[in-house]
């Protein structure tokens, strides 16, 4: 039992004050100089959290802005052909598809007549999603009752100048409708009359032909919700409004390009300044060097030291810097996005990797050039 | 002597210097290029966002209700009231007229393709206009980017026309193929594609519609495609109760509303407003972009000025023995530091106008590169970025200069410091 303890304590031995001198050469240098050493790990800090906060918001601006997109409104739309009724369980399938991930809204459409005969388009429709799906339209107040009808603002001159109460005729059916609120959009719905889908359907008997979709996520997911909107609904024809997918797709684009050129300027100088910084240091201690050199310490010794203070350095200011920067980046959505930008703990590695290897870098560059010079020279100071 | 200790401090110690300069000069520069880009970034997004087609609709002032539904017009052609064609080169003559991208008249048809009920739309694709001496083209082609077609855009003085892609398979026509539309052969130029209601249309020049509908000069609608500034509470003002000044500050501002009003102005007889779902949503994006922008630039310009805060000390931190001796040999701490931030002061101006012109080569590329367009540099940003420049350095080199001015000669010369 002893024969076989014997040699490990004996390699213990030897090695143990060894390895205890190096981590005390290690702590010291960093308590005796804190001050340079502080300069250096601030340096260290600002560049991480700079890259930290610019790769975060990178990866999180798309997102953010496809929420702000999404107030354009639809993006797909679902007709039925040929101007016939979408079958009665296409809403349930439609909402299926999305499974969350967006808002469908039936529309209705018919042309009705108002009490002296003049034609106008009415149209039944959930008032409430309506209501989040077209954020854009101006609305005097939302209807609150069954009998309440959204006008348009061109619409509520011919039927209704003053507010009041009025009548509409479908195919002889009348139905008798309050002015609820008053719409106002620049397009087509200002010469419309909406009701909600129930009181329509009872009045007309019509079914919706339209369902608009405001499907969120990126164009892919999109584009995947409309290859399966076709699978389900066969009957309607799936149209993708191509002049909100492209609008979005190149503004976006171009966005992020900006985003990304922003990115990698900071990085870059945040990068080399903390270079600059931190070769000034490693620079400053050729005294330490020469010392080490002159007490007969090898070149692997010095070299392990430096790399090792270089790296801890590096880890310590990484992770520091990791924490600023998260938090920057959640402010600057907080701020600018109403929500706060989900910290990408992904890009920790990377961002250690890359502190560490410039630290290196950093270490290494003046060690290599001091390697040349006798530590006589150094110690007297020239 | 003190020019000379500058001087020479500059000619001997060229290593230092170039890295505390480096640092400044970098700094400055991505500080310059982030500024010129976040100011610029408004001006280039809100052309951007021209591509979701016109923010504008012009209509006529007494026309009856609009009968569309999914896009098509059920209204008989002979109801409702007209613009006059000959009225829209004068929006070139507009107050706003260099924001105005492109505008297209529109003129629904109802017409019989052999026993099919068939819309002709009637419009500029990229049509040539003039006003006074000044010449300039205008159509769908500038306003709508998302219009595809294969084949080729037929020209605004020819007969041809364009088939929307799903007509076209119904018709079973194609590209070079002939159409007749009310009696007349017109040669299908190509086949259109839009993802709208154009798919089910014809989609012809404006004169071949006016010709057909029998009302030469006649247009139904104008859509107008502006670059404006996001509204704010003194946009939704109603003109009419702005007074001097304030009616002037409202007119003069590209406001969506402005421009709309400019337009009832040009063309007589008309109603402007804007297209809530185009111009409302832009003023959001645009703000979100630039806020974006506008923050990433202050955490750049923090960066660079801790970076070069941290260049700058390291530097100082480097020459103690230097203020040791000057002490030593009776220097006053005042013109220690004299001498130190009068190097500092040099290391800055001249790191910042190199930086600064570099910035504004970057800008120039970042805009070129990713819009397109210039991005210009203000001059007037160059002694405020050289100001904000100095400042940095003389704050990262002061705490330096302080341990180093009060740290006791003696020590500082038997280097241990």
């Amino acid at each position: 039992m002893s024969s076989d303890l014997t040699p490990d304590l004996v390699t213990r031995r030897a090695q143990s004050p060894r390895r205890s001198m190096f981590l005390r050469m290690l702590v010291r240098a960093a308590v005796l100089r804190r001050g340079r050493a502080a300069a250096a790990l601030l340096a260290m800090v600002v560049a991480t959290a700079a890259t930290t906060a610019m790769l975060n918001l990178y990866v999180d601006v798309q997102a953010k802005l496809h929420t702000e997109f999404r107030n354009y409104g639809a993006n797909v739309v679902v007709v039925a052909k040929d101007g016939q009724s979408l079958p009665g369980d296409a809403l349930q399938k439609i909402k299926f598809v999305l499974d969350g991930n967006g808002i469908a809204v039936p529309f209705a459409y018919v042309v009705a007549r108002t009490a002296n005969e003049q034609p106008v388009v009415v149209s039944g429709t959930d008032l409430d999603e309506v209501r989040k799906l077209d954020r854009w339209w101006s609305v005097t107040a939302w209807p609150a009752g069954a009998q309440d009808a959204l006008v348009g603002v061109r619409a509520a001159t011919l039927v209704a100048p003053e507010g009041q109460t009025f009548d509409l005729s479908f195919q002889g059916r009348k139905v008798r409708v309050n002015t609820g609120g008053i719409l106002r959009t620049g397009s087509a719905e200002d010469s419309r009359v909406y009701l909600s889908l129930r009181e329509f359907e009872s009045w007309t008997g019509v079914q919706p032909s339209t369902i608009e979709i405001a499907a969120s996520g990126s164009p892919e997911a999109v584009a995947a919700i409309v290859s399966k909107l076709a699978l389900v609904l066969p009957e309607a024809e799936i149209r993708p409004v191509r002049q909100i997918m492209e609008g979005e797709a190149r503004v976006l684009g171009k966005t992020r390009s900006t985003l990304l050129v922003c990115a990698l300027l900071i990085i870059m100088t945040a990068a080399l300044c903390m270079l600059s910084t931190l070769m000034g240091w490693v620079f400053d201690r050729r005294r330490d060097f020469a010392i080490m050199k002159a007490l007969g310490a090898s070149e692997r010794l010095i070299g392990g030291f430096f790399v090792t203070e270089a790296a801890v350095l590096g880890a310590v200011g990484a992770i520091a810097g990791f924490g600023i920067g998260v938090a920057i980046a959640a402010w600057i959505g907080r701020v600018n996005f109403h929500a706060p930008v989900v910290p990408r703990f992904v890009v920790l590695p990377e961002v250690l990797a890359g502190g560490i290897a410039v630290a290196l870098m950093a270490a290494v560059v003046p060690m290599f050039l001091l390697r040349r010079v006798q530590p006589a020279t150094i110690l007297r100071g020239e | 002597m003190f020019l000379r200790l500058v001087y020479e401090s500059f000619r001997r110690q060229k290593r230092r210097k170039l890295l505390a300069g480096t640092a400044i000069t970098l700094g400055v520069g991505v500080a310059t290029a982030m500024i010129a880009v976040a100011t610029d970034i408004g001006d280039k997004v809100s052309r951007e966002l021209r591509t979701f087609g016109a923010n504008i609709v012009v209509t006529p002032q007494d026309d009856s209700l609009d009968l569309q539904i999914a896009g098509i017009d059920l209204k008989p052609p002979s109801d409702g009231a007209y613009l006059n064609e000959a009225d829209l080169p004068k929006i070139r003559g507009m107050f706003w007229h260099n924001n105005i991208v492109g505008f297209a008249p529109v003129l629904p048809v109802s017409v019989n393709v052999g026993e099919k009920n068939v819309a002709l739309l009637g419009t500029y694709f990229s049509k040539r206009l003039t006003f006074g001496k000044e010449e300039f083209r205008t159509g769908v082609h500038a306003i709508y980017p998302w219009w595809k077609v294969s084949g080729a855009w037929p020209e605004d003085d020819s007969e041809d026309v364009l088939l929307g892609e799903k007509l076209a398979t119904s018709l079973g026509l194609k590209t070079g193929d002939q159409i007749e539309v009310a009696r007349q052969e017109h040669r299908v130029a190509g086949v259109l594609s839009t993802g709208g209601a154009e798919d089910d249309k014809i989609v012809a020049p404006l004169a071949v519609a006016q010709s057909t509908l029998g009302r030469p000069g006649a247009v139904r609608r104008l859509y107008v495609s502006a670059v404006t500034k996001p509204e704010d509470a003194f946009a939704r003002r109603d003109p009419k109760s702005l007074r001097g000044p304030e009616f002037d500050r409202w007119y003069c501002s590209p406001y969506v509303q402005s421009i709309a009003y400019q337009l009832q102005e040009v063309i007589p007889h008309s109603h402007a407003e804007q297209i809530r779902q185009v111009a409302q949503n832009e003023g959001t994006v645009l703000t979100k972009i630039k806020g974006l922008m506008l923050l990433i630039t202050l955490a750049a310009l923090l960066a660079a000025a801790l970076a070069v805060s941290a260049a700058m000390a390291t530097a100082m931190f480097e020459r103690r023995s230097e203020v040791g001796l000057m002490r030593a040999l009776g220097a006053g701490s005042i013109s220690v530091a004299a001498i130190f931030f009068a190097e500092a002061l040099l290391l800055a101006v001249l790191g910042g106008s190199v930086g600064f012109a570099g910035g504004a080569v970057l800008a120039r590329v970042i805009g070129r590169s990713i819009f397109d367009s210039q991005i210009g540099v203000d001059l007037v940003l160059f002694p405020i970025v050289i100001a904000i420049a100095v400042l940095v350095t003389f704050a990262g080199s002061a705490l330096a200069i302080r341990r180093a001015v009060q740290f006791d000669p003696v020590y500082a010369l038997r280097g241990e410091a």
